[in-house]
């Protein structure tokens, strides 16, 4: 598991400021979720996090490494965009991911397949949306990896493809050994599901917390919260 | 298991377990389902479970064995403390929604025999 320490990041793109000085520090072995709309600033700081962005300014800490080789061989980033190939079948894309994985578990990707209702000869291409985010999600728990980085895993996709996501990944999580990050925008979709909130809106931190002392304090749910947060 | 999320899950979690051992779908000494089991069982995350765990032990609800597991306690005293607990917790709700509707006291007994004598019929047809 990892501890992730983000201090004072700034990320500028030409004529936007994505990410505005923010300081935060991810516990590990909790599921943080990182809650933002579209253009609040979260899809950058998993970006960075992952290592395929630079910050304009400002340092990211991962077990107290700078993020580079070390700490994108121990994470497990799901962009919102994946990058499987179409001419491939589930079974043959997984193994060529896993080929380059250190630990990758073929028993786990397989039993993973399974449980997402997934037909493992099916060609990329032909899967839905939905199947593909719960590829996804197999690709990302079928190694041992520190942290997992996952991106809009929800946005886009069928209740069903949703709830099983949410579950496996409730099954999967081994606290002992692994930090999540789940960002999104569908804040009701993961209300039971996650340790520390962090809403994050235009590039700040708006509020940040654990959610049941939030719950405990606002007497709102995070959805409420999210709200008010953006009014 | 559906939860309100305005109010802390680990705090409806506590109170699941304890309808559970009142109802009798867990005997007074018995083992409960490992943290793990009963997160998937309700849907939630472990960590969220691990601290009901820990509050309803601290509670002295449930005992922790190392290496074994959590079992419930095995005082039927303290069982039966939580029917009451939980009872009167049901009753002060209910008194406020009668309050609510400016019921008094005499009247929201008279409502409650009323409301009783219809049930105990209903249950002879």
């Amino acid at each position: 598991m990892a501890t992730v320490e983000i201090i004072d990041l700034v990320k500028r793109y030409r004529s936007t400021q994505a990410l505005r000085g923010i300081d935060l520090r991810f516990e590990p072995g909790r599921v943080s979720g990182v809650l933002g709309e579209n253009g609040s600033g979260k899809s950058t700081l998993f970006r960075i996090l992952a290592g395929v962005t630079r910050p304009t300014r400002g340092s990211v800490l991962i077990d107290g490494e700078n993020v580079g080789v070390e700490t994108r061989r121990m994470s497990a980033y799901l962009p919102e965009i994946d990058s499987f190939y179409t001419w491939m079948s589930i079974e043959e894309q997984l193994k060529f991911i896993g080929s380059f994985h250190p630990g990758w578990n073929a028993a786990k990707a397989r039993e993973l397949t399974h449980f997402m209702g997934l037909d493992s000869s099916a060609r990329i291409g032909e899967l839905s949306k939905g199947q593909r985010a719960r590829l996804k999600f197999i690709v990302a728990f079928s190694w041992p990896s520190r942290l997992v980085l996952m991106d809009e895993p929800l946005g886009g996709i069928d209740p069903p493809s949703r709830t099983r996501i949410l579950r496996a990944m409730m099954q999967e999580f081994r606290a002992e050994e692994q930090t999540i990050l789940i960002s999104t925008h569908l804040v009701n979709e993961i209300e039971e599901f996650v340790d520390d909130v962090v809403f994050l809106h235009d590039g700040e931190i708006a509020l940040q917390g654990n959610a049941d002392a939030l719950r405990n304090d606002r007497g709102a749910s995070l959805s409420q919260m999210f709200e008010e947060v953006l009014s | 298991m559906e939860f309100d999320p305005t109010r802390p899950i680990y705090l409806q979690i506590m109170e699941e377990v304890k309808k559970r051992a009142v109802r009798g779908d867990y005997s007074v000494g018995e083992q409960l389902p490992s943290v793990r089991d009963m997160a998937s069982q309700m849907g939630v995350n472990p960590n969220t479970m691990s601290r009901a765990y820990q509050e309803l032990e601290r509670e002295g609800f449930l005992h922790t064995r190392r290496g074994e597991g959590s079992f419930l306690t095995h005082e039927t005293e303290r069982v039966e403390q939580e029917r009451t607990a939980l009872a009167q917790a049901a009753c002060t709700a209910f008194i406020a929604q009668l309050r609510d509707l400016a019921f008094d006291a005499a009247r929201t007994s008279r409502l409650l025999r009323q409301v009783e004598e219809e049930v105990n019929e209903d249950g002879d047809r």
